[in-house]
This record gives C-alpha cells, sequence and structure tokens, in this order.
C-alpha cells in the first residue's frame, strides 16, 4: 500500500519538473492570470531578454486594481492608471494573452472572473501577481501570489523556483451559528493563531463546516489564507466544486471533464497522512467577527471588548501603535463605534453571495444618513446576477448604489480612497494602515456586519436584524 | 534586471523596531502605477516618511541623519501583505541591500532574494542586541559575510549564522537569475508540459 499523502503533496508533486539540489523544486504552472499593476515590468524584462512567451494560451489577463468604478464607459481620467491600463492590452496583444479589460463583458477581479469562467480548475498549479491568488485554492488548486520576476519568468518559462512549504491542516468541526458567515469563520482563525502564524505554510482546511460550504463561501476563507502568513490555503474538490465548475464557459466539456473526474475525486488527503501542524476548532464558539487594528489578526467577536496589549502575541509597542492609529483604546467595546463608510466587495466578498448577505439586511431599511457606501461587484457577471435576481432593487430602495466591477477601495489604488481618519466596516481582506486611502481605518468584517454598520450607521451585532 | 553581486556586506544599519511591516507601509499602492522600474526609492515607506503636504516627518527614522547605512532592521514579520515586488525595489532603489529580521513573510523574501536584496534571518535574541548596539552606538557597523553565512556586530564580535539554500547563495553572489537556469531547461519543461491534463 501507498504511504497515505496529503491534497497539497499529491498536487504539488504532480508539478515538479525538477529538484533542483540545495535549492528549491522547478514546479509547472497550469494558470497564470496576469493583470495591469504588476505585469507591465514584466513584460519589460521579456522585451530585454528577446525571450517569447512559452506557452501564451496558459496566461490570462484581466484589468481590475486600477481601474474606476463609476463611468467605465469614459475614458479613464487618471493618465498614469490609463497608461498601465493600454500596456495591459498592448502586451496581451503582443503576445497573444487573452485579455479581459476594462469594458469586456468578462471584466471583473481576477480572482472572482477565473473561477466564474472555469478557468480554475481542481489540481491545478494557479498564481498571479497578486498575493489574493489564493482564492483558487477554494477548488483544490495550489495557487499563490508571486512578485513580477516571478510574472517574468512564467511569461517566459511557465515554471517558477519554489521551496516546497510546510504543511498546516486547520480544521473547524460543527455547525456555525446564525448570522455567522465564511467571512467570520477565516477572520476567526487568523485572529487566533495571528497574522504571521501560518508563515512558512500552505494550509488545508477541513472539517464539516468548509464541507458544508458553498463555493462562494470556500473562496473567501481561502482567500484570507495569505492573511496569516500563509503561502496559500486549499480544500479537496467534492461534488460541491464539480456542480460548481461544469458547464461553466471555459471548463472541460464532455468527455474531456468526463475523464478528469476520476482525478478530480481522489484529490483529497489519505488517511493517515501527516501534517507539520494540525488545528481544530469548534464551530460553535465563532460570532460575526469585526477587527480593530491595523492587521488581520487583530480581531474579535463583534460584541466583545477590544483586548489589552498584555493579551495578544504580538509586542505591546507595537500594539498600542496600532490602536492610537485606529483611535482605539484597550478594553472599549466594538458595538455602537461610529461608521462613517462601508465598503462592500473585493476578492474576499464581492460575489453574488456577498450581494444576497448584504441585501437580506438592508431589505426594507434605509442606509444611515452617515454612512457613505460603496457596493462593488466584483465582475460584471456577478452585476449581472445582482440584477436579475432584483437584489439591486432591494438595495435601491434602502438608499444605496451600486458601482462597477473592480478592485475598488479594497487597496485604493483608483479614486475609491477613504479619507483620513474616517471609520469603514469593510468587506476586504487588509486592514494595514493607509490601505484603503492615507490615514484611512479599516474594519473588517463580513458582508452582514457591513450592512448592519450601514444601516444603523455604528458597529451593530447583524444578529439583531436578522 | 541585473542587481549588485552580493558577497560580504558591511555597513552601519537603519533601526526600524517595528513589528508586521507591511509591503503597503513600504510602498502604498498609489505609487504603483508605474510601467517601469524607476524612481520607487523616493516613495519607500511614503506615509510613515512625509506628512500629507509633502514634509519630512522628522520622527521617523529615514529622516533622522543619525541613521544611515545599506542594511535595514526590522521587527518580526517583515514584509506582510501584497506580493508587490515594488516593496523590495524601494528598498533596493534607495540603497539597501540587505534586511535584517527575526522573521520574514514569505513573498517579500522570495521577491528581495530574486531582486538582489539579502534577507537575513536571526534569532528575535540576536535582533535585539543588533536594536541595542544600533541605539548605544548609531555608527555600529554590522557585517553580512553571504558565502560564510553570519552576520557580526563588528563592535563586539557577536556573530549569527543564517540560512538560505545553496542554489539563491550562488545566485546572489554571481548576479544570476532564476529565469536564465528556467530557460537552460526549456526542452524539460516542454515535454512536461505535454503530459499535463489540462
Amino acid at each position: 500500500m501507498s504511504t497515505p499523502t496529503t491534497l497539497f503533496d499529491k498536487v504539488w508533486d504532480a508539478h515538479v519538473v525538477r529538484h533542483v539540489e540545495d535549492g528549491p523544486d522547478v514546479l509547472f504552472i497550469d494558470r497564470h492570470f496576469i493583470h495591469e499593476v504588476t505585469s507591465p515590468v514584466a513584460f519589460l524584462g521579456l522585451e530585454g531578454r528577446q525571450a517569447p512567451v512559452m506557452f501564451s494560451g496558459r496566461t490570462f489577463a484581466t484589468a481590475d486594481h486600477n481601474t474606476p468604478t463609476l463611468n467605465q464607459h469614459l475614458p479613464v481620467a487618471d493618465p498614469l492608471s490609463a497608461n498601465q491600463l493600454a500596456a495591459l492590452e498592448r502586451n496581451a496583444a503582443k503576445y497573444n494573452i487573452s485579455h479581459w479589460g476594462l469594458g469586456h463583458i468578462k471584466n471583473g477581479i481576477v480572482h472572482v472572473v477565473g473561477p466564474e469562467n472555469g478557468i480554475t480548475l481542481p489540481g491545478m498549479t494557479i498564481v498571479c501577481g497578486d498575493s489574493h491568488t489564493s482564492t483558487h485554492g477554494a477548488f483544490g488548486a495550489i495557487a499563490f501570489g508571486i512578485g513580477t520576476s516571478e510574472v517574468e519568468m512564467v511569461l517566459a518559462t511557465q515554471c517558477i523556483m519554489q521551496p516546497k512549504p510546510k504543511k498546516m491542516r486547520i480544521s473547524v468541526n460543527g455547525t456555525i451559528g446564525k448570522g455567522v458567515l465564511p467571512k467570520d469563520v477565516i477572520l476567526y482563525i487568523i485572529s487566533q493563531i495571528s497574522a504571521s502564524g501560518a508563515t512558512g505554510y500552505f494550509v488545508e482546511y477541513a472539517g464539516d463546516v468548509f464541507r458544508n460550504m458553498s463555493m462562494e463561501g470556500r473562496m473567501t476563507v481561502c482567500n484570507m489564507s495569505i492573511e496569516m502568513g500563509a503561502r496559500g490555503g486549499m480544500i479537496a474538490p467534492d461534488q460541491t466544486t464539480l456542480n460548481y465548475l461544469n458547464g461553466r464557459d471555459l471548463a472541460p466539456k464532455g468527455e474531456q471533464w468526463d475523464k478528469l473526474v476520476p482525478y478530480w475525486e481522489s484529490l483529497k488527503t489519505d488517511e493517515g497522512a501527516t501534517f507539520d501542524v494540525d488545528l481544530t476548532y469548534d464551530a460553535a464558539n465563532i460570532e460575526p467577527q469585526i477587527t480593530y487594528g491595523t492587521n488581520p489578526g487583530m480581531g474579535t467577536g463583534v460584541t466583545r471588548q477590544i483586548p489589552q496589549a498584555e493579551a495578544v502575541k504580538d509586542g505591546a509597542a507595537s500594539y498600542k501603535k496600532s490602536l492610537q492609529y485606529m483611535g482605539f483604546s484597550e478594553n472599549e467595546s466594538m458595538i455602537g463605534k461610529p461608521v462613517d463608510f462601508v465598503f462592500l466587495g473585493s476578492c474576499t466578498n464581492g460575489r453574488i453571495e456577498d450581494f444576497r448577505a448584504f441585501a437580506s439586511i438592508v431589505k426594507g431599511r434605509q442606509k444611515a444618513d452617515n454612512v457613505t457606501a460603496w457596493l462593488v461587484p466584483g465582475s460584471h457577471i456577478v452585476e449581472k446576477q445582482i440584477k436579475d435576481e432584483g437584489i439591486l432593487d432591494v438595495l435601491t430602495q434602502a438608499g444605496f448604489q451600486l458601482r462597477q466591477p473592480g478592485c475598488s477601495a479594497c487597496l485604493a489604488m483608483n479614486e475609491d480612497k477613504i479619507p483620513a481618519g474616517k471609520y469603514a466596516v469593510s468587506t476586504s481582506n487588509r486592514n494595514f494602515e493607509g490601505r484603503q486611502g492615507p490615514g484611512a481605518r479599516t474594519l473588517l468584517a463580513s458582508p452582514l456586519v457591513a450592512a448592519a454598520a450601514a444601516v444603523t450607521g455604528v458597529v451593530t451585532d447583524p444578529r439583531q436584524l436578522i | 534586471m541585473a542587481y549588485d553581486k552580493f558577497t560580504v556586506l558591511r555597513s552601519t544599519a537603519v533601526p526600524m523596531p517595528i513589528e508586521n511591516v507591511d509591503t503597503d507601509q513600504i510602498i502604498p499602492a498609489r505609487f504603483l502605477k508605474a510601467t517601469e522600474r524607476k524612481g520607487f526609492g523616493d516613495n519607500l515607506f511614503r506615509d510613515w516618511r512625509y506628512n500629507n503636504d509633502d514634509t519630512p516627518k522628522s520622527d521617523f527614522v529615514l529622516n533622522n541623519p543619525t541613521y544611515s547605512g545599506k542594511i535595514l532592521v526590522g521587527g518580526k514579520n517583515f514584509g506582510s501583505g501584497s506580493s508587490r515586488e515594488h516593496a523590495a525595489w524601494a528598498i533596493y532603489d534607495y540603497g539597501f541591500r540587505c534586511v535584517v529580521s527575526s522573521f520574514f513573510a514569505d513573498i517579500f523574501r522570495g521577491n528581495a532574494l530574486n531582486i538582489g536584496i539579502l534577507p537575513v534571518q536571526v534569532s528575535s535574541e540576536f535582533l535585539e542586541k543588533i536594536f541595542a548596539a544600533i541605539e548605544a552606538d548609531p555608527n555600529t557597523e554590522l557585517e553580512v559575510n553571504l558565502p560564510e553565512q553570519t552576520i557580526t556586530l563588528l563592535a563586539t564580535g557577536e556573530s549569527e549564522s543564517f540560512n538560505i539554500n545553496g542554489y539563491k547563495k550562488n545566485n546572489l553572489i554571481n548576479g544570476y537569475d532564476d529565469i536564465d537556469y528556467l530557460l537552460s531547461m526549456k526542452n524539460e519543461i516542454e515535454a512536461f508540459a505535454d503530459t499535463r491534463p489540462f
């Protein structure tokens, strides 16, 4: 009998072209996503070497980081942004790479459009010059973010050189409570192990909670793996995965699909396989979460108080600097904190389920006067679903407007910047200083917590509004 | 892009005893709009370094003439967050060739190595010693010896060894990069690609 093997090892080992002695593995990359911000210098490098793109059909380009979320039919006002978008279009055309630019019907955030079009498949290796590439791990792929040198590497050789990470399994068992979303599950995990607790590891999420989760929810979880330092996170593919993918535009069809199913079904961790770290949590302990500090590990239950410096793993000096930036103090309650902005969107929570959840709370209520809300779908396909399902009507009646797809205020590269000193409840993934605009203060939360804040104007437990 | 070869670096160091220095602090997203790798050092630590009116913040270490050098010493979990290689470019462009910390985020570490910055991971005890030595004497020098894989406080001779795999070490010493290596195995890669099911 063969040695019990983890899901991660099965997929990684199937992609090793060569082991370099006392060095990294040469890893073959099945799918490569590129966007306008981290690819231009890679193409310049390629030109400098006069190297071709080795397999142009394995790379997919979309514009998302730098795009406006209003009036996308007009020329992009910021000349630097326009220049980056033009460079992507030019480079894609020159090297014969598929390009879903601004205005294209399939355009949207790279980690939303990849899965929804069936480009992402179980058992693949997937990279992109963006740390939230870990999202695609939801399908049982090994997916992670890379730097621009590596983008050039993949364009030129379809490989990157990576030391094999250690393995961590995180199991969450039991049933999650009312008002608790996948975002709360991952924010809870990060709060338990800290923003650096999984550095050097690749995570497999296991247990009933992930088994029973939709693909959208699994994507939210895997998306934030990087926020605890993990190289990536993955979930074994199952019937939910196959049901999601079957029939998607670029997914294999017919006989080709049928041939892959047995392989995909083999992609799971064997009984008895071991991990370097194996952690287990009880779903019953997870309540709706919110962050109070400047890294995603600084989170707690929405009804809790801000912990004291002594109770956290970070050094007291860094912890206090963080609270000072946020304008918060130890022992304060999060409930009732004033909110100026609400951001629903990003590769973490910009999918249809997130808009359904948000709408479930704002339905029949009104947006609070003190709140500016930016609701940004992850793609045009999500935008269309929002309209087709009548969610747009619910949002409009409650005083909200829908913007156009893109990364938007998650990283505030475009004009969607939270002003200095203002508080934003955000469904995105990072609460770093200045992440959503210079001086902006971010409270990360689920779409339900964001909706509750949007209609009450303060941090509110969404369970009271369900 | 070619980088300076790295063998032995002897330099004063700039102390930044802050934990979880993320890449949004190293270079905020709004400065990622270039299509060429030029001038990123000007915006290194932009929002910690400058006020909103672009005047320097006098209490930030890069604005303090007491501290200078080619080595940046940071608190644990240095370089967390975004995969932007621009963070490593900004550090290199500013003039640093080595970053010392007790703990690096994975993507930052890889990016640094790929562009010729040596990330040196030391024990938290040694990191504290380095911070204390710089505080006592800002002109104190560190020696980072890549062939020997050691970092030494020259004033006291206290030293610690650090890890790096032999492949990357050889690259840095000789100024090689991964693409040269991978292009040399082109046929092997093409044959491998033919075996992939998708």
